[in-house]
């Protein structure tokens, strides 16, 4: 049974003299998310690597894959064994067994990576490999040596403790969530939002997240719903802060007074204005958005041009080059695609006219918007003063 | 104020139901199949709930079968009776208006090679007698239609075409879906010549999970699941004893208070309607005296979706459903409303009310006025 993973992380450990703040971070995030895990572990950091250790008696191995398979900055880790040194041959001993443990059928093609850290170690790490190999043959007579394309990999470390591996699961990759600010999600109930937060949360940055609702033309459902992705989305991201935003009669002010083929795009202008007030609120550097060029009518390059021309921080897009199917993949990846599809409502579509302008001009957009003078500024102060925070985890 | 008018998706369950469950769960729990003194504790709630509900429908004890529900029920009695009969014909008669627990099975037999005849139905949602006469052939095996239609509480005259089967073909068998109408109108099945009954447990302040089908003594149904040979081998799996035992009880409350309950009802369905008259472009879709259930109004309002309605009533905290609460996850359109006639750009702006014993005057006041004050509002921003 592990009683110990190794975790390796990719360009953490290129930084230069910042690096322990990051490989600091990740230990936080690892700790953090094997919080709900059954089992007491410890994670600590030694000579330039992060271990894991259970400290427990019992501990949920199938779950604790999964929480470590979802820390970014974790690039692969290893389930380890870690032995005394008792001499070599005994080392032979459990690796062999261990292996037998492993593949039953005895039958694989293997090579042995030794690296001897502790200099006082008796062989030296070529002799390792040789003599290693050597007695793994002489236990299976079935296996065979592989030096290009093994099918096990045994990793023997000589460090104050031995140790020993061959699985190597991938993690996301990425970096520590905490190492790179935080940014506001414009999250909806759709597809591409919650793989938009995904996708900037793994380069380090946490996520809040900004929601429209409509009551009563959407439903608690709806809502639910969004907070249903936030949830799925903060396994990965650490804890969200929601603001739900009631978007109703700013939404139909928008629709009484102005062109109808113009609603779409001046409610969304109105959307980012309120999740860029939600993000310096919250000390957000940045928006996220789900938006994909040419996707939808609000999303061609003219509309993109006149909705960003509202906010003043930085608007990450993510997904801006991708295609549906490939957004769809990273969905049924991280999960968010069941429930993205449940069927309700969501407040871009109950009033969306049948031929929105796909190329709208910033000017006329700005002069349709000019009719709303009256009473917006009023409408959005009270959509900001009721809005409702949720904080979600995991 | 509160106002609950969704009961036809389910109702408040009754206390002393409640109270019987809760002992049946912790203090008499045993399997009614054991041979010990705590199993034959359990059997004596289930007889008491079947005199009880026997009582009700003035049908023999042995001939009801407890089921997890509705669906089951009804699933049981079409899927059953066509295994069963098969070889005396192939031939179904429904409506077009029935609940998915019965479509659904129909259009599975369907797929078997069973041919199946949707009746129309009227705009009141009632069917043709005639169009029924003429449906039935020496080849017919069943006939299966809803008692009370769930979504505009339309009546069928169930009795008068059980007559003209018999005299059509003496050996089909006939269903009846009484989900609707049991505990909400009398219903006595045997005299009414009808040989399968359905009901559900949570339509009449009884618990959810809990349903029973009347079963002629011989008419021929092939079991569902098979198991333990519970319920003489018409329903294995050990009973559901506190459910059981909460329908009975629940059902009895409903038998007992009928009459002063009815009275209620149709004078509230009286009182709602009239409200609803008063409205601008509203109309009420089918029957709505004596002639309908009592418990059940579908009115339509044209220019506001269904949707919106609900949710805006929600928010005066007024619960209702948008056509049927069973289909009413899924976007498509409703079946019954469609086969009455309603102009197709009111199926998408009907609502369902549906009372029950606790309903009173003041919530459907309260009702009144929110629409009134919403309607307006609602219909000023539409989809263009």
């Amino acid at each position: 049974m592990y009683r110990s993973f190794l975790i390796k992380y990719g360009e953490i450990g290129v930084k230069g003299k910042n690096r322990y703040i990051f490989e600091n971070l990740l230990i936080d995030q690892i700790r953090f998310s094997l919080r709900p895990v059954e089992g007491t572990f410890d994670v600590r950091k030694e000579q330039g690597r992060i271990y894991v250790d259970v400290t427990s008696e019992t501990y949920d191995y199938e779950d604790t894959v999964e929480a470590l398979g979802r820390v970014f900055g974790v690039v692969a880790f290893c389930p380890l064994l870690q032995v005394e040194d008792e001499g070599f041959d005994r080392l032979a001993e459990t690796v062999i067994a261990q292996l037998a443990e492993a593949y039953p059928a005895k039958n694989f093609s293997f090579k042995v990576n030794a690296r001897r850290a502790r200099k006082d170690y008796p062989k030296d790490s070529m002799t390792i490999n040789a003599d290693m190999g050597e007695k793994i043959l002489e236990a299976f007579p079935d296996c065979r040596v592989d030096v290009h394309h093994p099918q096990v990999l045994v990793c023997i470390e000589i460090r104050s403790l031995i140790n020993i591996y061959w699985e190597e699961i991938p993690g996301p990759g990425g970096m520590p969530v905490g190492s790179n600010g935080r940014a506001m999600l414009l999250l909806s109930g759709g597809i591409d939002s919650p793989v938009a937060g995904y996708m900037v949360s793994k380069r380090g940055v946490a996520i809040d997240a900004t929601y429209f609702h409509a009551p009563p033309y959407t439903s608690e459902r709806a809502k639910q719903k969004v907070v249903d992705l936030a949830r799925l989305v903060a396994r990965y991201s650490g804890p969200i802060r929601l603001h739900v935003v009631n978007f109703t009669d700013i939404q139909l002010y928008i629709y009484e007074k102005c062109p109808h083929e113009e609603l779409t795009i001046i409610m969304r202008r109105y959307m980012m204005k309120l999740a860029e007030h939600f993000a310096q609120e919250d000390g957000c550097m940045g928006l996220i958005t789900g938006e994909s060029i040419g996707q939808v009518a609000s999303q061609t390059m003219q509309s993109l041009y006149v909705t960003n021309e509202v906010c003043t921080m930085p608007v990450y897009r993510p997904l801006i080059g991708f295609d549906k199917q490939e957004i769809v993949d990273v969905s049924e990846k991280i999960e968010t695609y069941e429930t993205s599809i449940l069927p309700y409502e969501d407040c871009c579509t109950i009033f969306v006219a049948k031929h929105p302008v796909t190329k709208p001009n910033l000017e006329h957009i700005k002069k349709s918007e000019q009719k709303l003078a009256e009473k917006i500024e009023e409408l959005v102060q009270t959509a900001i003063d009721t809005a409702e925070t949720i904080r979600v985890e995991a | 104020m509160e106002a609950y008018l969704d009961n036809a998706a389910t109702t408040r369950c009754s206390e002393r139901a409640c109270r019987l469950m809760a002992d049946l769960l912790t203090r008499d729990f045993g399997n009614p199949s054991s041979l010990h003194m705590k199993g034959v504790e359990a059997e004596c709630y289930i007889e008491e709930a079947k005199k009880k509900i026997a009582k009700t429908l003035r049908v023999p004890e042995k001939e009801l079968i407890f089921t997890s529900g509705g669906t089951e029920s009804n699933n049981l009695a079409i899927l059953g009776t066509a295994m069963a009969n098969q070889r005396a014909g192939k031939h179904i008669i429904t409506t077009g208006i029935e609940h998915p627990s019965v479509a659904n099975p129909m259009h599975a037999l369907e797929e078997l090679g069973f041919s199946v005849t949707y009746l129309g139905v009227d705009q009141d949602g009632q069917i043709s007698l005639e169009e029924l006469e003429q449906a039935v052939t020496d080849e017919t095996i069943l006939v299966s239609m809803m008692h009370v239609n769930n979504e505009i509480g339309a009546i069928e005259p169930i009795e008068a075409a059980a007559r003209i089967i018999r005299t059509k073909n003496p050996g089909t068998v006939i269903h009846a879906d009484g989900i609707q109408s049991y505990g909400k109108l009398r219903v006595y099945p045997e005299r009414m010549g009808l040989d399968l009954f359905s009901a559900s447990g949570h339509k009449l302040h009884g618990p959810k999970g809990i349903g029973f089908l009347w079963k002629r003594d011989k008419i021929k149904v092939k079991p569902l699941l098979l198991g333990g040979g519970q319920q003489k081998g018409m329903r294995s799996g050990t009973e559901n004893v506190p459910a059981i035992a909460g329908l009975g009880e629940a059902a009895w409350e409903m038998h007992r208070h009928l009459e002063e309950n009815l009275d209620h009802l149709y004078g509230l369905k009286e009182h709602f309607v009239e409200g609803l008259s008063g409205l601008e472009q509203v109309c009420v879709n089918g029957k709505t005296g004596q002639e309908s259930a009592p418990h059940i109004v579908s009115a339509s309002f044209a220019g506001v979706r269904s949707e919106v309605l609900l949710h805006a009533l929600e928010n005066k905290q007024i619960y209702v459903s948008a056509g049927s609460a069973c289909a009413s996850n899924k976007p498509t359109k409703s079946r019954t409303l469609t086969e009455i006639g309603l102009k197709p750009e009111l199926l998408d702006s009907t609502i369902r009310f549906s009372f029950s014993v606790h309903t009173t005057q003041e919530e459907l006041d309260y009702t009144l006025q929110c629409l009134q004050e919403l309607i307006p509002d609602l219909r000023r921003y539409s989809r263009k």
